[in-house]
């Protein structure tokens, strides 16, 4: 019987011709990313672990992206940027992506794909969840802790258990009115929060092939919401192409066999699916947006690795071009690279940023910023008991800041049109 | 012992906001403790009757060594901060009917907690403030305040790991890495 793309690439990455679902393994991992909030504690057990001279298993490997808590006063915080910096020096690692430096690139899992280090075939993880989003390239990629980003720092290995594998198949072609965000929130309002534990999430069909990389990558992103262990999907032209142009790195693409065994298999047929959010404090918490809308809100949120992405911004912006918008709107690109792209392109001879600030949004610098709530001063955190629209991937109670504040989780189109009219709008309100 | 319910995710176990500690500076480790569990809504806080914080406001450990959970306990962010700060306020061991799966694994890799599973959800046939014994040599847990007891499923293979102390010591045992 076949195997599956995640079967062989990590069958591949422990020198094996195949592996079984639940089987334990030991894998040789490609990249190793780390965060201003993960590396510091990684690197404390790296040392006590291999000793203060250590030196990291391979520094071609290592990609270091401070993207957390990066525009805060917060000593702590500022402390912890400063470790990475000593590290990076001491180890003289080529992939250091300092702040305050013309590197600094912003949120990783974006930053990750735009540096080239998303590659088909290969294996990436990083001390972040949402390190899945990567597998957007057809690649196996996922989160870890700090004791294992230090183990595969000092040996460049580390244990995995084979996941089975859900396909996700989705038909027809996308109209105007949805993104992939709603079809990633469709697939986690029916599978529950926990559906994918342990499972590899795999994406297919032509409405998936249809999309962008930046849009393939917000389906990956959320597969930690189900609880997947990976998000998967096997890539085509486009993906090849966007590598390439990249990154010369040589790399490998790999496909599930034909006869290849799934866990399960669901098919959508994208035409009838709706707008929809995910309702507080659970991202599996789905309602279509005409069940919930004319809900008031206080503030929109339109940034993170999942919704702040050029695609994202555009989506908006085209609804808000010309307008003004009713609530408080925060508009926080995910990389500098977005933020750049942003002033480039134009809309009616307006350039994206333009259209937002002209409708009265709040920009921010490229970062998490509010998506995690982080230190008290970060731009568009929750204080209170706010009620948000956003384009972010998790409401559980107290991620943005404040624990009594209550999240919608929503698509770029919807975030915007809602906050157009400061209650939740579908889409189709105002799409011409 | 302490019970809170379904799908606790790793921003209630440990807030953002407090992740800029240091988990190694003493003084600032037990930052960590205090916060545990601390953003879980009031009437969530030591089921069922709530607002009961794991660790009292003016204290830097918990009163109680045992957490009882509901179903994918720790979803959401890969901080391995959440095993890290309830071991900080006392917790030794959790018993959960289901876990998601990279706290799982931050609990086992680390050596910060004994992530036990219960066959059915035990969030409401303990309380609270019970005194409870595990037995892990026989997967087994007895509720010496009401006398309920049951089975736990077995440790399988991360229990090597666990024995070992930690995945560092595992694996120089299993001779993947060499010794320090
Ligand atoms: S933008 Fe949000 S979800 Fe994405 S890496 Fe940052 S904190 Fe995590």
């Amino acid at each position: 019987m076949g195997q599956t793309i995640t079967e062989k690439i990590l069958a591949a990455h422990a020198s094996r011709e195949r592996v079984t679902p639940g089987e334990h393994i030991w894998i040789d991992v490609d990249v190793l990313m780390t965060h201003d909030v993960c590396g510091p504690p990684s690197i404390d057990i790296f040392k006590r672990e291999f000793g203060q001279e250590a030196r990291v298993w391979d520094p071609d490997k290592l990609v270091i992206m401070p993207d957390h808590y990066i525009f805060t006063a917060d000593p702590h915080a500022r402390r912890n940027i400063e470790i990475l910096r000593v590290f990076a020096a001491e180890q003289e690692l080529p992939h250091y992506y300092d702040v305050g430096s013309a590197r600094y690139a912003g949120v990783c899992h974006i930053a990750l794909a735009e540096e080239g280090f998303n590659r088909p075939g290969e294996v990436l993880f990083g001390t972040d969840s949402h390190t899945c989003t990567s597998g957007a390239f057809g690649m196996f990629s996922t989160g870890v802790g700090n004791t294992d980003a230090a183990l595969i720092m000092g040996t460049g290995k580390i244990w995995v258990r084979v996941p089975e594998t859900m396909r996700f198949v989705f038909d027809g072609e996308l109209p105007p009115y949805l993104m992939a965000k709603d079809l990633i929130l469709t697939v986690i309002g029916d599978v529950g929060i926990d559906g994918g534990t342990y499972r590899a999430l795999q994406f297919t069909g032509e409405a998936v092939y249809d999309l962008s990389m930046e849009e393939r990558m917000t389906l990956t992103n959320m597969a930690i919401e189900a609880g997947g262990k990976n998000g998967v999907i096997e890539a085509d032209s486009k993906t090849i192409e966007y590598v390439r142009e990249r990154t010369d790195h040589v790399f490998e693409p790999v496909y599930s066999d034909a006869d290849a065994r799934y866990e399960s298999e669901r098919v959508y047929d994208v035409s009838v699916i709706e707008p929809v959010v995910a309702k507080p404090h659970r991202p599996d918490n789905r309602a279509s947006v005409s069940e919930v809308a004319g809900i008031r809100l206080d503030r929109a949120y339109i940034g993170s690795c999942t919704g702040g992405k050029l695609g994202d911004f555009r989506a908006a912006a085209g609804l808000l071009k010309g307008q003004e918008v009713r609530i408080d709107t925060f508009v926080v690109p995910s990389s500098t690279h977005v933020a750049e792209e942003m002033r480039v392109e134009t809309i009616g001879g307006e350039s994206l940023w333009d259209i937002f600030v002209n409708a009265g949004c709040k920009m921010g610098h490229a970062n998490c910023g509010a998506c995690l709530g982080g230190p008290i001063d970060t731009l568009g955190r929750t204080t209170g008991e706010e009620i948000v629209i956003s384009t972010t991937n998790r409401n559980f109670p107290g991620r943005m800041g404040s624990r009594d504040a209550s999240v919608y989780l929503a698509s770029p189109l919807t975030a915007a049109a809602s906050a157009l009219f400061g209650v939740i709008t579908d889409p189709r309100e105002v799409l011409v | 012992m302490y019970v809170v319910g379904d799908s606790i995710d790793t921003d209630q176990i440990i807030p953002a906001r407090h992740l800029v500690y240091s988990m190694t500076v003493p003084d600032e480790r037990k930052q960590y403790g205090r916060y545990a569990l601390s953003a879980v809504p009031d009437r969530g806080q030591g089921l069922p009757e709530g607002h009961t914080p794991l660790t009292a406001p003016d204290a830097w450990k918990s009163d109680y060594s045992i957490l009882v959970a509901g179903s994918n306990f720790g979803c959401g962010s890969s901080r391995e901060h959440a095993p890290f700060a309830l071991r900080e306020a006392g917790i030794e061991a959790v018993i959960a009917h289901s876990y998601a799966r990279i706290f799982y694994r931050n609990a086992v890799d680390g050596g910060f907690l004994i992530p036990l599973e219960s066959f059915s959800n035990l969030i409401d046939v303990i309380r609270t403030g019970d005194e409870l014994q595990i037995e892990i040599s026989s997967s087994s847990f007895k509720n010496l305040t009401t006398g309920y007891d049951g089975l736990l499923k077995p440790l399988g293979d991360v229990a090597e790991i666990l024995r070992a102390g930690n995945v560092f010591e595992y694996a120089r045992q299993a001779g993947f890495i060499d010794e320090k």
